[in-house]
């Protein structure tokens, strides 16, 4: 496949970055990291942790109370939120396929609003690699599984060749099955790209298995950044550690169920 | 029959095309609201409260509101702005459809799956990208099903533009109801029936071809109406020929007059066009703003409602008050008295009168209190009345306003003891009536006189395309013509009526 040579994604840094809500609910409360180019970072935490807001301040979908995110070495504040996302990829739970439009007009919107019209090879290309058959193209979302869905939210996402991917629990509403063949593809599409892939999630064995570094968020706060290896080990701390305890515990439990 | 069905093209056109103006005005500015309501919940209230507000209001009572409103708005912009005809019924119509196309816009916009807005911004659509590529078509169906709610109450309720002198198809419901000539009605109720469910069908398929994506099927159904907007805009082509428009009252005897001047205007060469069934407080109004080129009036209405006399002299100084009035004050040309009166006479039935001894109006004073009034539709709100009021002291145990052809069958029947007969009317004679003496002079003569509007004041031809009708007409004669198209058998058209009396009178021209 003819990818760019520019097969390197774009670094993240938050820094002192918070959301307060005008009740006085705080989101996200000063949070400041780096996220290296070419990582793939998983954040993990219960619902209402700040997770999603945390990622959606990165392409302004939200905007931080106070703080600031930087691409590269871009704070996002400098580009006009429409012009900031037709240069990341976005894919989220409820997926958001454009009923009216064919699968095909769908992967290739961000192409048409870049004003490109010939885009038949690019989305046959795009297609390719979330596994979907090219006369998928005609079809509409109403006519495709939720998997197929989701893997034609993830071409769209692609197709302006992004550096970031942003994936706001993008298996969520898949079934086991589905969300275990789609993680794969979307880590194999990472790391043949090269891009920088930040993925929210509350399931810690989907973060651990997909990801090279997982961030746990607990109201607001990172309170565990690790590889996969070390909160594996038990290095985590201790809310990392009841996170992990549970795919532990199951797969403990699966083992015994097989030795017997 | 066919008669009735040969005025059905003209008013056809005429409410096609208001009724699709109304409907394109409405349609803008409901596209505006929607647009803005998206944006601010308060405005989307505000929006849905005001036009919900405005579906409540009659569309009758919508359309007749306007009429003051231009007038007051006539006084800060000038003259240019017709207060008459298309203009307030546009503006009326067009508030009227506003409701279901901005109701349907706003909840379709409500509706709209979050998922797909999100998305939307995720792949980096500017808010008028979104709404173009995303939210319009998305919402369309929904969008078009409220247009064609719209088209159905605005065809119907575009009927009721006749009262304010825009021509419709009303005109053969209105004149129908007035000369109790139920072929008319049908046939206007018919036409404008199948016009609405004609519309509503083919922006149904226009919605279903929005919905299924076939394209052809949406255009094809909006390029037959729009194939007839084009062929109701024909007729309004220039023809070369002068128009000129002729009003009338909502009674037979002022569209007898209304078809003899335009038979003799017609004979001139010029176009003519009626407008039917307007109010005495808007058919003046309507001639000297010249929406209007010259219609009947009565010199005792003139005097007491336009004037605000309340002295009753004879009616010779009536007619000559009236002409120095309406040409200084107004620029208004009276060409002279018709020849007729057409006062207001109070009658009873003639054995009831002659039982009771009641032979003037003072000999009511004492029986009135058992007794019932029924008038026409305007009377009990004219100066006349109060003037009856003041000389005779009169209280009636009950006064209640008819339709002319009404307030005739109450009398008969009983429900009404006096009525305010029309003198010129057949119907006295026909029904033994006893007309009353106005003992006391509390009512002026009503001289049937002919205005013309102030564009016409030095027009020498178009007065004497007229002249001929003046002092012409005597009252027993325009007695008959009425009665002709007021009696209940036999009935004949207004224009029957009007060639019948040319050919008695001389007047064919």
């Amino acid at each position: 496949m003819p990818e760019p040579a520019r097969s390197l994604g774009q670094s993240v840094a938050f820094d002192r970055l918070s959301k307060t809500y005008p009740g006085g609910t705080t989101a996200v409360g000063s949070v400041t990291l780096e996220i290296a180019a070419g990582s793939f970072v998983a954040l993990v935490g219960a619902s209402g942790s700040g997770k999603s807001t945390l990622l959606k301040m990165i392409n302004r979908l939200i905007d931080p109370s106070d703080g600031m995110v930087t691409i590269g070495d871009t704070p996002v504040g400098d580009t006009p939120p429409y012009a900031l996302r037709r240069r990341i990829g976005y894919v989220f739970q409820n997926i958001g396929l454009f009923p009216h439009m064919t699968v095909g007009e769908n992967v290739a919107i961000g192409l048409r609003l870049r004003g490109e019209s010939d885009t038949g090879d690019r989305v046959a290309e795009l297609l390719d690699l979330v596994e979907l058959p090219a006369d998928f193209a005609g079809r509409m979302p109403e006519q495709l599984s939720g998997g197929q869905r989701q893997r034609v939210g993830v071409a769209r996402a692609l197709a302006t060749r992004p550096g970031l991917m942003l994936m706001d629990e993008p298996f969520g509403a898949l079934d086991p099955v589905t969300r275990d063949s789609l993680g794969n593809a979307i880590r194999a599409i990472h790391d043949r790209l090269g891009l920088t892939t930040i993925m929210v999630t509350h399931d810690m064995a989907e973060a651990l298995l997909l990801a090279d570094r997982v961030l746990v968020m607990s109201a607001g706060q990172i309170v565990a950044d690790a590889t996969p290896q070390e909160l594996v080990a038990g290095k985590g701390g201790e809310e990392a550690d009841a996170l992990v305890a549970i795919p532990r515990e199951q797969a403990h439990r699966l083992a015994a169920l097989e030795g017997k | 029959m066919s008669a009735a069905w040969s005025r059905v093209p003209d008013l056809l056109a005429q409410h096609l095309l208001l009724s699709f103006s109304a409907l394109l005005v409405g349609l803008l500015v409901s596209l505006g609201l929607i647009i803005w309501s998206a944006r601010s919940a308060t405005v989307a209230r505000i929006a849905l409260g005001f036009a919900s507000l405005v579906q409540t209001i009659p569309s009758l009572a919508l359309l007749a509101l306007f009429y003051p409103i231009l007038l007051w708005m006539r006084s800060i912009v000038g003259d240019g702005l017709p207060a008459l005809g298309f203009l307030p019924s546009l503006l009326a119509l067009s508030l009227y459809a506003i409701l279901p196309i901005l109701r349907n816009g706003v909840t379709g916009l409500a509706n709209l799956d979050p998922a797909v807005r999100e998305a939307a911004d995720g792949v980096g659509m500017t808010p008028r990208q979104r709404l173009l590529m995303v939210e319009a078509p998305l919402v369309a169906p929904v969008l078009m099903a409220g247009i064609r709610t719209s088209a159905v109450w605005v065809i119907g309720a575009a009927t009721l533009s006749t009262t304010v002198g825009q021509p419709s198809l009303g005109d053969l419901i209105f004149t129908g109801l007035q000369t109790q000539n139920w072929t008319l009605v049908l046939a206007g109720c018919i036409a404008s029936a199948l016009f609405a469910l004609g519309v509503d069908a083919l922006l149904g398929l226009a919605e279903h071809g929005i919905r299924v994506r076939r394209r052809w099927m949406a255009f094809g159904s909006l390029g037959v109406l729009l194939a007839g907007v084009l062929i109701a805009l024909v007729p309004m082509l220039p023809t070369g020929q002068k128009t000129v428009v002729i009003g009338a009252k909502g009674f037979s005897e002022q569209f007898i007059l209304a078809r003899m001047i335009g038979h003799r205007l017609e004979a001139q060469g010029y176009h003519v066009e009626y407008r039917e069934g307007l109010g005495s407080a808007v058919v003046f109004g309507a001639l000297t703003s010249n929406d209007i080129d010259v219609y009947v009036d009565y010199s005792g209405t003139v005097w007491t409602n336009y004037m605000h006399r309340e002295d009753v002299p004879p009616r010779p100084e009536i007619v000559e008050g009236v002409r120095q009035w309406a040409a200084s004050q107004h620029g208004v040309t009276m060409l002279g008295a018709l020849g007729f009166e057409n006062t207001y006479a109070f009658a009873m039935r003639g054995d009831d009168a002659a039982r009771r001894g009641i032979t003037r109006i003072s000999d009511l004073r004492a029986v009135a209190p058992e007794m019932a009034l029924g008038t026409d539709l305007e009377f009990l709100e004219r100066p006349e009345w109060a003037a009856v009021e003041r000389a005779y002291r009169l209280k009636f145990r009950d006064a209640r306003p008819y339709n002319p052809t009404f307030m005739y069958r109450a009398i008969a029947s009983g429900k009404a003891d006096v009525i305010t007969a029309f003198s010129s009317d057949g119907r006295i004679a026909a029904q033994h009536l006893k007309v009353l003496e106005d003992d006391r002079g509390a009512i002026p003569g009503y001289d049937a006189i002919l205005l013309i509007a102030p564009k016409h004041a030095d027009d020498a031809a178009f007065a004497t395309a007229l002249k001929p009708l003046i002092g012409a007409i005597p009252v027993d004669a325009m007695r008959q013509a009425n009665y002709m198209v007021d009696r209940e058998a036999d009935k004949k058209s207004p224009e029957f009526a009007a060639r019948w009396l040319e050919d008695r009178l001389g007047l064919t021209p």
